[in-house]
């Protein structure tokens, strides 16, 4: 028997991304979340700077634009002042990691009670595909042009292992993708947890998000989905770091 | 009988849906959308409405009808 699914009422207008970029999936997975929840009156957007700023025109719901790197700071803000409104920051590798690695660090480490939704496609898309953190070693960049090198840049961050091996109190730590149908029904199980353990009031949720961007790795659509599922994987493993202590 | 409602309109053409879908019911229209790319179409006799093109899509392109259609 054939299930119904239709997109979520609050994006009914068409969505700007490149073609085959992954962020349109996320928005969905969360937009839909929100739904089942019943709290698309009740809920607030909080979207940094990057790519993914062109999704706020398609949601119709509650959201605001904050400065670069600063969402999960302006989240922490709008919780306080509405503990009851669900507050979601949703940010890119470059914006969470690298920009505002303060903010959104700070922010787990007072375990504050909001969601914060990272995609990592491991460069600065919006700009023009820079090296970011989460440039995998090797990768070529247009600021890497031989590929990134990391005795003189470091290696890649992993924000999430981070969070769940330095703040025993997060409420609940994950790694999903959008590459394929099973990493999308997972990551949508992940995202619902980090959002009842948010009206929970347990703490802190973090989701990362591998995404592919055909555009700046100069590749096809599938052939991104390849390099995210063959290569990414690896390095960056996805799954639970951290389960929420009530179910 | 219909089992996916498409919009067009929304298409880009990336070719995730027709990688993904397990029938190979998807295929690209020789039509051009406001946009300049050829949108899918649902083969509806290889289609059994599983929902891996609404699950994969980016672009918000597909609705599954279910017991609708």
């Amino acid at each position: 028997m054939a299930i119904a699914k239709k997109v979520p009422e609050m994006l009914s207008k068409q969505i700007s991304f490149c073609p085959g970029c992954g962020h349109g999936v996320v928005v969905r997975l969360i937009a839909e979340c929100v739904e089942e929840l019943k709290m698309e009156k009740n809920v607030i957007f909080n979207v940094g700077v990057g790519c993914y700023s062109l999704a706020t025109p398609s949601i119709e719901a509650d959201k605001f634009d904050t400065l670069h790197g600063r969402a999960s700071a302006v989240a922490t803000g709008f919780k306080r002042c509405n503990p009851d409104t669900l507050v979601i920051s949703y940010q890119g590798d470059g914006d969470a990691y690298s920009i505002g690695i303060g903010e959104s660090f700070s922010a787990a480490y007072r375990n504050e009670n909001i969601t914060v939704i990272t995609v990592n496609n491991t460069n600065y898309g919006m700009t023009g595909g820079q090296m970011s953190a989460t440039t995998m070693p090797g990768q070529k960049t247009t600021t890497s042009p031989l590929g990134r090198d990391c005795n003189t840049t470091g290696m890649p961050i992993k924000f999430p292992e981070m969070v769940a091996a330095t703040f025993p109190n997060a409420a609940y730590v994950a790694r999903g993708a959008v590459t394929t149908p099973k990493y999308v029904n997972q990551l949508k199980k992940y995202i619902m947890n980090a959002l009842k353990a948010q009206m929970n009031n347990e703490g802190y949720s973090l989701i990362e998000v591998l995404s592919p961007c055909p555009t700046n790795w100069g590749m096809t659509p599938l052939q991104a989905l390849g390099r995210v599922n063959k290569e990414l994987v690896d390095y960056y493993p996805l799954g639970e770091f951290k389960t929420r202590k009530v179910k | 009988m219909k089992k996916v409602l498409i919009r067009e309109e929304r298409c880009k053409q990336c070719g995730i849906c027709v990688d993904a879908c397990p029938k190979n019911a998807i295929s690209y229209s020789s039509e051009i959308n406001s946009n300049g790319y050829q949108p899918v179409v649902i083969d509806d006799d290889l289609c059994n409405g599983c929902g891996i093109c609404y699950t994969m899509c980016p672009d918000w392109v597909f609705e599954i009808l279910g017991d609708r259609g």
